[in-house]
């Protein structure tokens, strides 16, 4: 088991599957097809991203160095969590950016569940964490790869 | 963070419940980003970036209701991004239904929801609210509460303006209040630079390739670009602004710059020059095949990559009064060289409604009609966004719009070209 500290931006705990995201997590080419279509799962739709395209979001530990893209993203992560398609959990390796900040503490404030949302992991937390792992998250930042 | 009086008076529910959670909402932002203290809203208008009635976005329209029904609305009148629709844009029966019976359903009372909220004309739907035939164009040094991230990175950038890359929602939330949170790229440190980008190319290079090689490596952080003032000149002119409106959408949705220099041209670049480098700062070189690597680089996303393009879009962002009376004078020039008269695939030209209807009184927009070009105010990138227009073999020289849907990307010559019935190489 790898334990890694990081900042809880929203603090909360979860427990899900890892999704690792090497490269920025485009929000909205991510999400616009699977909101649109009404895609429970809410696989990616995001070409440029090799790492996620085509593969279910929905109750995931996200984890991903930051977003990138469109000023929608906010929106957009505060709608799939409003609508349950967010990702359980959300962890970065570096400091979180402005809009995946907007959308975690959108749904924090605006709906009925936070969603957890930890960040500054480290790059050594998206060197070791592999998609499939099964992750803990505490609400004092601390992430486990079971 | 330290609160005013005011703020903290809002913050307690001085002004209610939503304007309460509002508040909360943007102290709990700048404090993820470690600000101090939240600062007025100097900018005479606000933009937002959400301009379409997606029927399943239903708790943003929820949302918004609640924001009205509570008269927590802009205290700022605002611009907002284009319109999903448009019945000149070519679509055909199902297309039709489709967008307006299925995916944009909400559009008439999400339009209806902007009026209340503040929405300065039914004019204002454009990403280059900065245009000034559209009226929103920021001075020098205003704090603004905007998104859309092209609009953003050009009221850094070329206006001087300071604004951080705010989501949707948030950005209407700073209207709302008149206070957004002292960080970023509202510091005189957050607009340090911290990548030297050295551009060594042959020629001028193209507006979307170069910035999206820059976003794809510089990410969030903000370039000082050495070397292009040697072909852009160092005049903010209409052509220049025009090339940094290109090049900008390119490194915020390939990246997601929110603010670059350019040596000697950008207005704090001419004033500060190197000195706004960070220290530590990192190089990139880029040369003419470090942009051929980046192009190539571009997947195709269409299931045939042979097929013939059905549609073109060029205008993402929206076309400048400038570029519209180019493209109709070289698309004019191309098809009499050879010998045709209509563009020979369906090419839709997209502009601000405020763009449009200047074009419209110039003789130009008859030559434009007679190629067969269409003129709207869409958004190509919400129209491309469903399976039937996914399907689509769609051509374009934005990068932002081949990011975000599977619009193939050719540069402007190529695109010229194909248009004008010279086909794809």
């Amino acid at each position: 088991m790898s334990v890694f500290q990081g900042r809880p931006v929203i603090p909360g705990t979860a427990e899900a599957e890892a999704l690792v995201s090497h490269g920025g997590f485009n929000t909205l080419a991510s999400y616009q097809k699977s909101l649109m279509f009404g895609d429970k799962t809410a696989k990616c739709g995001d070409q440029n991203n090799p790492d996620l395209y085509q593969k279910p979001m929905a109750g995931t530990a996200l984890c991903l160095p930051q977003t990138i893209g469109s000023t929608t993203g906010g929106m957009v992560l505060y709608c799939a969590h409003a609508m349950e398609r967010s990702p359980a959990c959300l962890l970065f390796a570096g400091h979180i950016d402005s809009l995946a900040a907007a959308g975690a503490i959108l749904s924090h404030v605006w709906t009925d569940r936070p969603l957890p949302t930890v960040d500054c992991l480290g790059e050594e937390f998206l060197n070791t964490v592999k998609t499939g792992d099964r992750i803990r998250v505490y609400a004092d930042g601390k992430v486990e790869i079971l | 963070m330290e609160l005013t009086k005011e703020q903290q008076q809002i913050l307690d529910g001085a002004k209610g419940e939503t304007m309460a959670k509002i508040m909360q909402t943007l102290v709990m932002y700048g404090e993820t980003f470690g600000a101090t203290k939240m600062v007025p809203v100097t900018g005479e208008m606000g933009h937002l970036v959400t301009s379409f009635g997606l029927g399943v976005m239903k708790p943003v329209y929820e949302l918004m209701d609640k924001l009205i029904a509570d008269g927590a609305v802009s205290g700022q009148k605002f611009t907002v991004d284009p319109k999903p629709l448009d019945k000149n844009v070519p679509s055909d029966f199902l297309k039709n239904l489709v967008f307006r019976k299925f995916m944009y359903s909400a559009q008439d009372s999400y339009d209806a929801q902007l009026e209340q909220l503040g929405l300065a004309d039914k004019d204002g739907y454009t990403c280059a609210c900065y245009f000034d035939q559209v009226g929103n164009k920021p001075k020098k040094g205003d704090v603004l509460s905007w998104a859309e991230s092209s609009a953003v990175v050009y009221a850094n950038s070329v206006l001087g303006a300071r604004c951080n890359r705010n989501s949707g929602i948030i950005e209407l939330f700073g209207s709302i209040v008149g206070y957004v949170p002292y960080f970023g790229l509202l510091t005189d440190e957050g607009r340090k630079a911290a990548w030297v980008v050295e551009v060594k190319t042959s020629a001028v290079p193209e507006a979307q390739i170069l910035g999206s090689a820059i976003g794809m490596k510089v990410m969030e952080d903000v370039p000082y670009i050495k070397g292009l003032s040697e072909f852009l000149g160092r005049e903010l002119d209409e052509k220049t602004c025009a090339y940094l409106k290109d090049f900008g959408a390119a490194t915020a949705s390939n990246g997601a710059v929110g603010l670059y220099h350019v040596e000697g041209l950008t207005p704090e670049a001419r004033e500060q020059g190197e000195d706004l480098i960070a220290p530590n700062a990192r190089t990139y070189v880029i040369d003419d095949a470090e942009l051929a690597r980046v192009k190539a680089s571009y997947p195709v996303m269409w299931k045939n990559p042979e097929a013939s393009p059905k549609l073109c879009f060029v205008g993402c962002p929206h076309l400048s009064l400038e570029q519209l009376k180019d493209w109709t004078e070289q698309v004019s020039r191309g098809l009499k060289d050879r010998g045709l008269s209509k563009v020979a695939v369906p090419t839709v030209f997209t502009t601000a409604p405020a763009v449009m209807k200047e074009f419209q009184k110039l003789p130009q927009a008859k030559t434009l009609e007679e190629t067969g070009v269409v003129l709207s105010y869409i958004c190509p990138l919400m129209y491309m966004n469903n399976p039937l227009a996914g399907k689509m073999p769609v051509i374009t020289n934005s990068n932002k719009l081949r990011t975000y849907t599977t619009a193939r990307y050719y540069t402007s010559a190529e695109i010229l070209d194909i248009i004008t019935g010279g086909g794809r190489k």
